[in-house]
């Protein structure tokens, strides 16, 4: 029989969808893994810097220069192919994470946003007045004391914004990790429009899913800063 | 490990090659900035003026490229521009196999990304600007044309000259992803060099390093333009 009309999920473009939102796990997962380590480690490199240990200071200084001024796919083809090409990394232990392009991305992903992320909570950390941290003091404040009570609720309002930026930022990275045979979202849009030489609707779906799920982030963001800025909300 | 014989110049090594990739990284990155900050102007452009269209579509533009991962757009217009181009010839009466080059595409395909950064820096340059400012040029009876080159240009390059910097960081670390595309510029070269030599770790690192060099000196360069048009003011 003569078919009449054509369904919507006839449309390339709308198996494509649900053919690249099987990648949506895999784009996550990399997320929830590198985001929270990277946010950790950044707080640690930031207090690194600005101590009063000048080598180790220099030690992350350069780091971040390092890093920053390389671009992600490098980072990533070093850590993917460079490492792996090391004999001894191959017989160690490291090599059961190193050969797996997930956890190469994640290393990679991770690497790169402490660089960026410990650059934003040093900003945070040096913004903060004396005057706080002196009122600390004559309180008896101990160091870890100061740094949960005054340092860090203080940093983590002033750096919100950029450091959401930097998550954003996360969210678009991880296409990156598909040039390193791992298959996420842009993996799966790249092997269908291999398959259907259908480029354009190939790559709008998984546009728009990356475009959902900054979505989510930005609204994620904006629910922190109405949360630690209760006491600027205006009261209605 | 480090092969450093397999960088020197001519038949033997890759030096030759590599620097001839790295003038193509300096030149896309340089044409895909320019275009990049035309499309800004009038994205701006099109933000400021008191139109509910223009400012729904650069809003729309600026929101979906940022939002959606460079190697992505970078795919689209790779794989897609040639489709586009052909169906646009084709209402010409041409129904031959076009093909972009890749030097145009890269540049495009930059300048796209570039452009949504360098737009908000723009705006907040333009922004920060004291309205009085233009009012007291038209009083004194300046044309549009005047104020903007006399009166809002210069104040805008300064505002905006700090931001500019790190968009064209951000331009020439994009410019590594155009490798997908198969354009020879410094990441390409050092995965067909890596190829070649069985040796990935030279090249890569090799390319970390040029790209160090690039972000570095353009850096001090900028530095340098900042020093320049501040004077006066401080």
């Amino acid at each position: 029989m003569e078919q009449l009309y054509i369904s919507l999920k006839d449309y390339l473009i709308f198996k494509n969808f649900f053919e690249v939102i099987k990648g949506l796990d895999n784009t996550i997962l990399l997320l929830a893994i590198s985001l929270p380590i990277g946010f950790i480690l950044s707080l640690i490199f930031a207090l690194g810097r600005v101590s009063k240990i000048t080598f180790l200071a220099k030690i992350i200084a350069g780091y971040i220069f390092v890093i920053r001024g390389t671009p992600l796919l490098v980072q990533i083809y070093l850590i993917y192919f460079g490492l792996g090409s090391i004999k001894a990394i191959r017989d160690s232990f490291m090599w059961y994470l190193l050969k797996e392009p997930f956890w190469c991305g994640v290393i990679a992903l991770t690497v790169n946003t402490v660089a960026y992320g410990s650059e934003i909570f040093r900003g945070g950390i040096q913004s903060i007045e004396k005057g706080q941290i002196e009122s600390g003091k004559a309180l008896g404040f101990g160091k870890f004391m100061m740094m949960r009570k005054i340092i860090f609720p203080i940093a983590i309002r002033k750096v919100l914004p950029s450091y959401g930026n930097e998550l954003i930022l996360m969210v678009k990275a991880t296409s990156l990790v598909s040039l390193t045979t791992y298959m996420e979202m842009t993996g799966i849009a790249r092997r269908i429009m291999a398959k259907t030489f259908a480029p354009v609707e190939a790559f709008i779906a998984a546009g728009m899913l990356y475009l959902f799920l900054n979505f989510l982030m930005v609204q994620f963001i904006r629910y922190l800063e109405w949360k630690y800025n209760a006491h600027l909300r205006v009261s209605n | 490990m480090f092969k450093f014989d397999k960088l020197v110049f001519g038949d033997l090594g890759w030096g030759d090659e590599l620097l001839f990739a790295t003038l193509m990284t300096l030149i896309v990155s340089i044409l895909s900035m320019g275009l990049g900050l035309f499309l800004a102007i009038i994205t701006v452009w099109a933000k400021i003026i008191q139109s509910r269209i223009t400012r729904f579509i650069a809003n729309f533009y600026t929101t979906v490229i940022r939002g959606v991962p460079e190697l992505l757009v970078i795919y689209l217009i790779f794989f897609g521009g040639n489709a586009v181009v052909m169906s646009i010839a084709k209402i010409f009466g041409y129904n031959g196999y076009i093909e972009l080059n890749a030097l145009t595409i890269a540049t495009i395909a930059i300048a796209f990304i570039s452009a949504t950064y360098s737009s908000e820096v723009l705006r907040a340059a333009y922004l920060s600007i004291n309205k009085g400012q233009v009012e007291a040029a038209k009083a004194l009876g300046l044309n549009r044309f005047s104020i903007f080159i006399r009166i809002l240009a210069p104040q805008i390059i300064r505002y905006a000259l700090p931001g500019i910097g790190n968009v064209w960081q951000i331009t020439l670390k994009d410019t590594s992803l155009i490798s997908v595309t198969g354009l020879v510029e410094i990441m390409r070269q050092s995965r067909i060099a890596s190829n070649v030599e069985h040796s990935p770790l030279t090249f890569l690192i090799t390319a970390a390093l040029l790209y160090l060099f690039l972000t570095t000196f353009s850096g001090k360069f900028f530095k340098i333009l900042e020093i320049k048009f501040s004077q006066g003011y401080n």
